[in-house]
């Protein structure tokens, strides 16, 4: 049989919301791309939630277009409604959640995908990965016998791994809205050592518009002011006209249902054999694990605008279809429901993200990166952000230069690749705010502070907008000085506004960083009496307020990076043998050995690495520098 | 890490009935077997018998037989070190424990360092952070009260303590975070009052906690004593009788009696670090001028002033400089020479220091010479420092300097957490602080922070997407 050969610089196996990313960072740095799909239709796809962004995800967002990626441009242009979430709480805590039209989203990146230069897209599954006797990735395999050479490839296969549909007792041996599934890179992978793991998640059913009574739920608006999640969209265009969600709630009876007929679900029956995540659950995972709740949040979310499917956010669900209808309709406005796809569970193989360092490239084979669900993860955001960073990673490589690695005290996405590569992932991993230790520091409204520059020096960033960048950090560095060396009198004027304001009086003078620093008043409002203010940008106004407003809490946070540093800091050898270190504990000499650590910090934060042995370490590496 | 063999006698150096000869570490067995003579014809080898089990038998040097005696072989991990150990119960009294000892050394062990088998426990991950220094306490320990809490604080009734307010700060930091993840489903309406609440008890509890490392402290290391007094006021006469036969000398700081800088004294159970006592030996005879600089200096630092006046002369301008560091300072006057005729009464003193701005301070009449008067002192002592008793046994004491700076630096932290609801800050601001505070008292168990907060969130709150 005469087969094709080809020679590419990188191959990304995957187009999804990872795979994209991946192949736009590889394609824009000059590198031969191609990008494998199972279907061409399916390019950033959405096939559970209609939204991009959410607490903690939306600073992933932020971060990825800081760095140059792609998804925060896309959701700008096709998303239907936009939130600033947790507006009454502190700005580190502010996210942007945007509703998409899915088809729209899907359109508009496979656009964006098609007319890139150095990218071409292939419908074709991948079935082999190739290496020389080293084990160094030379290229892979299709299925139609097909070999592609290349110097990198980078795997975002998503779900669609050995991916199976569930719901009762029917299962279909597919990928998510009936496509097709990758059925034999699991093997291939396998025969060359890594580790897979079955995963499991679910997505609720999708509901006909015109079945549902929206008298009886509560609607939910927009912002008044959208604030665009990319820092090159300008603001203006994004104050569209949005279309509201709705919000409504189980009860005793959906419940009741749900319990008489858990042993109809695959998820009891163990059927399903795959870990769910604990944070995303069914809702009968919710109404056994949170019994003495009596009802759930239901939240209905149009799907776009041409389009009258709704999805029916919380209650994800893998029961009978006859249950799904059954309990959907005792929700207040869904009686008369009618379902347009059944709520599912789908099964698929990832691997364990050990296998990677915190680059992405797999550590057994050279040459090989990964990124999106396919290393264990959930979510569309932490999947774009993986992507960006595997393919940054991988072209790095490919142009012989040093990877980006981004470490916990600079990026959500520094902690997400962290933690799954040195913890322990029993479950699909999901970012939470919480799980970023130096969360004040990380905020969305900065994240082009914080990684700008790195996405120039990769070279992502146009030099026009590090220029913009630089201008920005002055004019704050600049303004800041201003404010804090600007004397307030206690004159007639200040004092009048204070009152206004609810403010203490002035007893003597005073400067209007003091003042700024009051609870109760802010940067913008002391324009009335702060004369020889500049004219300056929305988000550098806002910059000053937040960094003089919040400056001591800033100032703790960053003493702790520094306790952090100090760890960080202190490198492990590659080459340190830890059977020599005669103390540690056997186990966690295992953990040690299995994921190799490069510093003592990273070290510190394997699950079974307890404190004592992290000293005994410690004195080793002390003991036996030369 | 080492991994040599390391041996020390592990119970008292006294006539006791039986002592006990530890061996810790790789070549634990191989040195036992070398010494070690079942007495039977077909010899023992120790190295073959199962772990945890006793071997009666002689304790051989060669062809010397050194005692009788029974061996326990415990083996790594399973043991106080997590190392091979082997224990050998021999005949007590110090010459024969100190030849058992010997033999050990002889063939291949090496003699411990105070407190290496804990050291090695630490390090092997068998004990925590507290747990060690505890012991290092106990094997440090000055005085009975200081060793009885030691072993106290050996029994965990710190880290019980530290933990308990660990996992309460923790469920907050948790609650709080939950909600920041999921606003929808988790409400923060009222909370910041119920955090105060709680944060104040908190904060309450590590005073406490603080203010007994204090007592702590002064258990185990002494209380730090000046003595001050204008010449000839019989400063010289006091040290005598404090640090005289009378009274045990506990310590030398450093060289012989008369040339140190301090001594430490036990006065009915309580140290006293008497500091700057060559100063006072070396001046009170020639013509002396208080040296005022250096006098403020260990004023600074001392935990208690005994300030000595000559009651057959009248006060003057020295005692006018020293009733000056007197202020916001634990002191005793002792107005010396009782058994001469009194110049300066009572009456006249206390109206002199009340000039001068200083309040109730305990006035004792002593004859240093004639050692009189010197058990109200240590009464005094015992009530300033340990509210009049000397009894330990509910209380739980922070006894080391690492632990008590990780205490202040938490206290510190719980402050700014009240600030924070104060000042209506947002709630997640309240986490920052809590955190640390979380941090420090981890610091004193030497546990660290990561990965139980988001298992803490998963079992204890619902987070739907």
């Amino acid at each position: 049989m005469n087969t094709i050969t080809e020679n590419v610089d990188v191959v990304v196996v995957g187009a999804g919301h990872a795979g994209c990313e991946a192949a736009l960072a590889c394609a824009r740095l000059g590198l031969k791309t191609q990008l494998f799909t199972v279907s061409v239709e399916s390019i950033a796809m959405m096939p559970c939630n209609p939204n991009i962004g959410g607490t903690s995800k939306g600073h992933l967002v932020r971060e990825l277009d800081a760095l140059g990626g792609e998804m925060g441009k896309n959701i700008d242009k096709t998303f239907i409604q936009s939130k600033m979430l947790n507006q009454s709480k502190g700005p580190a805590v502010h996210s942007l959640r945007a509703q998409a039209d899915k088809a729209d989203y899907s359109r508009e990146m496979r656009k964006v995908l098609e007319n890139t230069e150095n990218l071409t897209i292939r419908q074709q599954e991948v079935t082999e990965i190739l290496t020389d006797e080293e084990g160094k990735l030379t290229g892979i395999k299709t299925y139609s016998g097909a070999v592609y050479n290349c110097k990198a490839c980078i795997l975002c296969t998503g779900t669609y791994l050995r991916a199976r549909c569930i719901y009762g007792d029917v299962s279909t041996y597919t990928g998510p809205n009936g496509l097709q599934a990758a059925n034999y890179l699991t093997d291939s992978l396998k025969s060359h050592g890594i580790e897979m793991r079955r995963f499991k998640t679910g997505t609720p059913a999708r509901i006909d518009k015109r079945s549902i009574d929206f008298s009886k739920m509560e609607e939910q608006f927009g912002d008044e002011r959208v604030v665009p999640f990319s820092f090159t969209t300008d603001p203006e265009s994004v104050q569209i006209d949005q279309i509201s969600c709705w919000l409504t709630y189980t009860n005793e009876k959906t419940h009741e249902i749900i319990r008489e007929n858990l042993d109809r679900s695959p998820l009891y029956s163990g059927m399903i054999e795959g870990t769910g995540p604990r944070y995303c659950p069914s809702i009968e995972d919710k109404v056994v694990r949170f019994a003495d709740k009596n009802r759930h949040q239901v939240f209905i979310e149009p799907e776009g605008r041409n389009t009258n499917e709704m999805y029916v956010g919380g209650m994800s669900s893998s029961l009978p279809e006859d249950v799904q209808y059954a309990m959907y309709r005792t929700v207040p406005g869904l009686e008369h429901a009618i379902i347009v796809r059944n709520a599912y569970a789908i099964e698929y193989d990832c691997i364990n993200p050990r296998e990677l360092d915190a680059s992405l490239e797999f550590k057994k084979i050279p040459g090989l990166f990964s990124g999106g669900q396919f290393n264990g993860s959930s979510g569309y955001e932490e999947a774009a952000a993986q992507g960006l960073v595997a393919g940054i990673n991988a072209a790095m490589k490919v142009l012989g230069r040093e990877p980006l690695l981004l470490d916990r005290s600079e990026s959500y996405i520094g902690v997400l690749i962290d933690d799954l590569v040195t913890k322990e992932n029993r479950e699909p991993y999901r970012m939470m705010t919480s799980r970023a230790e130096y969360r004040l520091l990380l905020r969305q409204d900065n994240a082009d502070l914080r990684l700008t520059k790195k996405g120039y020096e990769v070279g992502l960033i146009s030099e026009e907008r590090y220029q913009d960048l630089l201008k920005k950090e002055k004019e704050i560095e600049e303004e800041i000085k201003r404010v804090e060396h600007t004397n307030i009198g206690a004159n007639e004027k200040v004092q009048a506004f204070l009152e206004r304001h609810g403010s203490t009086l002035l007893k003597s003078g005073t400067t209007l960083g003091e003042l700024i620093r009051r609870p109760e008043l802010n940067y913008e409002e002391l324009a009335e009496i702060d004369e020889a203010r500049p004219k300056l940008r929305e988000d550098v106004q806002e910059q000053v307020n937040i960094e003089i407003k919040y400056e001591g809490y800033i100032q703790r946070q960053k003493r702790q990076v520094e306790q952090f540093k100090k760890l960080e800091t202190k490198k492990i050898p590659k080459d340190l043998d830890y059977d020599d270190v005669y103390s540690l504990r056997l186990e966690a000499k295992q953990k040690l050995k299995e994921y190799g650590p490069t510093s003592i910090g990273q070290a510190s934060r394997i699950s079974g690495v307890s404190p004592a042995d992290i000293s005994v370490l410690l004195v080793y590496l002390e003991s036996h520098r030369s | 890490m080492n991994s040599d063999t390391i041996a020390a006698v592990s119970t008292a150096m006294s006539p006791a009935g039986i002592g006990i000869v530890r061996i810790s570490g790789t070549h634990a067995f191989e040195i036992a077997d070398r010494i070690y003579d079942s007495g039977t014809k077909k010899k023992k080898k120790l190295s073959e018998q199962p772990s945890h089990t006793i071997h009666y038998g002689f304790l051989v040097d060669g062809e010397e037989v050194i005692d009788e005696v029974l061996v326990t072989l415990l083996k790594g991990p399973r043991s106080y070190t997590a190392e091979d150990t082997v224990e050998i119960n021999c005949h007590g009294g110090v010459f024969a424990v100190k030849r058992v000892l010997e033999t050990v050394l002889k063939n291949g062990a090496r003699a411990a360092e105070p407190g290496e088998f804990t050291k090695r426990a630490f390090l092997n991950g068998r004990i925590d952070l507290s747990q060690a220094e505890a012991v290092m306490d106990v094997i440090e320990a000055q005085n009975e009260y200081a060793l009885r809490s030691s072993v106290k604080q050996l029994k965990g009734a710190v880290q019980a303590r530290i933990k308990a307010l660990r996992a309460g700060i923790l469920y907050e930091i948790a609650h709080i975070e939950s909600a920041l993840d999921d606003p929808e489903h988790i409400s923060l309406e009222g909370y910041p009052e119920e955090l105060e609440e709680k944060n104040e008890s908190w904060k309450k509890e590590t005073e406490i906690l603080l203010k007994n490392s204090e007592d702590g402290k002064i258990m185990t290391e002494g209380i730090r004593t000046v003595i001050l007094g204008k010449p000839n006021a019989g400063k010289s006469s006091l040290l005598n009788v404090l640090t005289g036969e009378e009274r045990a000398i506990v310590t030398d700081i450093a060289g012989t009696t008369r040339d140190t800088l301090e001594e430490k004294v036990n006065l009915s159970g309580v140290t006293l670090v008497l500091v700057d006592t060559a100063g006072i030996r070396q001046t009170e005879d020639v013509v002396e001028k208080i040296g005022v600089k250096r006098s403020r200096e260990s004023v600074r630092d001392a935990d208690l002033i005994l300030y000595v006046v000559d009651s057959s002369t009248e006060l003057d301008g020295n005692d006018q400089e020293i009733m000056g560091f007197l202020k916001e300072k634990k002191a005793v006057v002792l107005l010396n020479k009782t058994d001469l005729e009194a110049v300066t009464t009572e009456e006249i003193l206390r109206e002199k220091m009340q000039q001068a701005g200083i309040g109730e301070i305990e006035v004792i009449p002593i004859s240093a010479l004639e050692n009189k008067g010197l058990d109200r002192l240590s009464e005094k002592v015992k009530e300033m420092f340990f509210g009049g008793e000397l009894s330990f046994n509910d209380q739980v004491y922070i006894t080391n300097a690492r632990q008590k700076q990780a205490l202040l630096e938490a206290h510190r932290s719980l402050i700014q957490v009240g600030e924070s609801i104060q000042a209506g800050m947002p709630e997640d601001f309240f986490s920052i602080d809590l955190m640390s505070a979380y941090e420090a008292f981890g610091r004193i168990l030497g546990e660290s922070l990561g990965e139980d907060l988001v298992n803490e969130i998963f079992s204890k709150f619902c987070t739907g997407k």
